[in-house]
């Protein structure tokens, strides 16, 4: 049982980080109907951004604020030279560009900051949290809860801001009917790089946690493929479909990690390895059957 | 100048406050759809667009509004003038910034904000505090009494009179002095037609927004209305004092359906083809 919730809690922290990718996903589809699949490249950017200002000399404050310029800026220039030429165009036409703008930034990101696999040092490390050792015996990283911290606090500042203020409110309504948004006077421009530059902002958070643990390397936007499952099992409209899909996701592959090459021996005979590699996929293939529309999913609201 | 001619030729009911002069729209770069299109709204009045489905009425408007562009459409002749100043170049951002807002064609209400939200998103382009979001809400809520009771459902969980009152007072809440209303009584009860026109009335009256009401309901908007247009095929046939449209023989014939005589279409009445006011 103990043992149970080692890997449960591990899972569920884990799988915050997914949550943080998978958000930038949600805000950008909210807003603009975009699904961006250059995201894992962003993340991978935003990572690269702060080890290669740091291997310049910049201490990691700096480092960090100057790759959320990078990212800032990067978000706006996407939206004014790519996005805005594309407005009217057929959802497909969008899908590509951001194809087309993943590769160019796998291309030319390790050029500027170059592309082999280094540590990023953010001043958490990766080791069991004693009080936690000692009074109960399970291992539960400092890092793992240091980061689902900060993915915490990122994603309540977020939700906060939708509900509540006024920036908030012209991203939803311009997610909503993105038409009326402009007759009302909302600039969908702004709104567009408002929204680039926070999901600018996720990736970078995202990245230097993933970069943090893993290593910056290009893997990093693979994790923009973990992210999939995550958005279908939460919804892709949907920022608490997002969290809690990463949640689901990261416990679950976990614990089928664990237990079910067990379960799957004694049955079929035979080893069986490496299933939190596909198990998430799996999980979400069930959730597409059931509920196509995520737990979450914002429910097509037919207009009288 | 030409437009020096035009001023000289204005209609005589009131100083110029909006107006269109001869415009053409084009869709798409070969689609013409509106073929030189006059038009005045006097400050304080409201004036009625009429015609059948696809006239141009809600192309007008657009044209007016600027949200032609995002519909791939283009206003390739004549001029759009606010209060003396050309329009026809600004964002929709900035025009409603001047006062001139659009309700679209079938309310457009966010639908997963509540009513609440929807109207405050109304407000985006003015810089205003907490207390005056607050008092110009309850403005709204005074004129439209059933969004307040209402105020915490999603839009798009609400019926269609309540979805038009939503999406006017969103646009109230712009403080515009000029509102492009189209088609407020689309789909919805008689008694719920009514009570909104007469609401766009009041607003009319006590709160001094000038509207152009763009309507397939003839006989109601010319009731409510002071002045009103007939568009037919992108071009106006007729235009006149909402109580002559009211009583003249051939509108009660095509659009009220009150007689019966032979005719089919204002193109064939002469005398009503109404001369350019300037050739541009
Ligand atoms: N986006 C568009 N692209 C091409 N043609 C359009 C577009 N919008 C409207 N039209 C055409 O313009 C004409 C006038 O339409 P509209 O202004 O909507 O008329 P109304 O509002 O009077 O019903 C119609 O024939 C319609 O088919
Ligand atoms: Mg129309």
């Amino acid at each position: 049982m103990r043992f149970f919730l080692e890997v449960l809690i591990s899972g569920l922290l884990s799988g915050v980080m997914y949550s943080l990718v998978a958000l930038g996903f949600v805000l950008i589809y909210k807003a603009s109907g975009v699904f961006n699949f250059a995201q894992g490249a962003m993340v991978y950017l935003a990572a690269l951004a702060v080890v290669g200002c740091m291997e310049k000399g910049a201490p990691l404050w700096l480092a960090v604020l100057l790759a959320f310029g990078i990212m800032t800026l990067f978000g706006i220039a996407t939206e004014k030279f790519v996005l805005r030429k594309l407005v009217n165009q057929p959802p497909i036409a969008l899908f590509m560009a951001t194809i087309g703008l993943a590769f160019f930034i796998e291309g030319l990101a390790p050029m500027v900051f170059g592309s082999d696999p280094r540590a990023l040092d953010i001043g958490i490390v990766d080791e069991p949290i004693e009080a936690i050792l000692n009074g109960w015996g399970m291992v539960i990283s400092k890092f793992d809860l240091a980061a689902a911290a900060i993915a915490a606090v990122l994603v309540t500042t977020l939700a906060l801001f939708f509900q509540y203020t006024r920036i908030g409110r012209a991203l939803r309504a311009v997610a909503d009917d993105h038409q009326a948004a402009l007759s009302i006077g909302i600039p969908l421009q702004h709104i567009w790089a408002i929204v680039w530059g926070v999901a600018g902002f996720v990736a970078l958070v995202a990245g230097m946690l993933w970069g943090a643990r893993n290593g910056v390397q290009f893997a990093l936007t693979f994790t923009a493929l973990k992210a999939l499952p995550v958005l279908i099992i939460g919804g892709f409209t949907s920022v608490p479909g997002a969290i809690v899909g990463g949640l689901i996701i990261g416990a679950s592959e976990k614990l089928a990690e664990i237990y079910l090459p067990a379960l799957m021996q004694s049955a079929f005979g035979g080893n069986f390895g490496g299933i939190e590699g596909w198990f998430p996929y799996v999980l979400a293939l069930g959730f597409l059957l059931v509920r196509p529309e995520g737990l979450f999913g914002e429910k097509h609201i037919d207009r009288v | 100048m030409t437009a020096a001619t035009a001023t000289t030729e204005a209609a005589p009911t009131a100083e110029r406050y909006l107006t269109i002069n001869n415009i053409e729209v084009i869709y798409d770069h070969v689609i013409l759809v509106l073929k030189g299109v006059s038009l005045d709204v006097p400050k304080g009045k409201i004036v009625a667009l009429l015609g059948a489905n696809g006239a141009g009425k809600t192309t007008t408007l657009k044209a007016i509004s600027n949200l032609l562009r995002a519909e791939r459409g283009d206003v390739t002749k004549g001029s759009v003038e606010f209060k003396g100043n050309r329009v026809d170049q600004l964002s929709p951002n900035e025009l409603v910034k001047r006062g001139v807002i659009q309700v679209m064609e079938g309310r457009h209400c966010f639908a997963h904000l509540t009513l609440e939200e929807n109207l405050l998103t109304g407000a985006y382009t003015r810089s205003i505090s907490r207390a005056g979001l607050k008092e110009a809400l309850e403005k709204v809520y005074h004129y439209f009494p059933r969004l307040k009771t209402r105020r915490g459902t999603q839009a798009g969980y609400t019926s269609g009179g309540e979805q038009q009152m939503c999406a006017i007072g969103r646009a109230l809440m712009a403080k515009p002095e000029m509102i492009l209303l189209d088609e407020p009584s689309m789909g919805l009860a008689p008694q719920i037609v009514e009570e909104i026109f007469g609401i766009v009335k009041d607003l009319n009256q006590k709160e001094n927004v000038s509207f152009l009401l763009a309507e397939q309901n003839t006989l109601m908007a010319l009731r409510y209305a002071d002045f009103g247009y007939i568009l037919e095929n992108g071009r106006v046939v007729m235009e006149g004092d909402a109580e002559n449209l009211r009583t003249n023989e051939d509108v009660k014939e095509f659009y009220l359906g009150l007689s019966s005589s032979g005719r089919k279409s204002f193109k064939d009445v002469k005398h009503y083809r109404r001369r350019k006011r300037w050739l541009s």
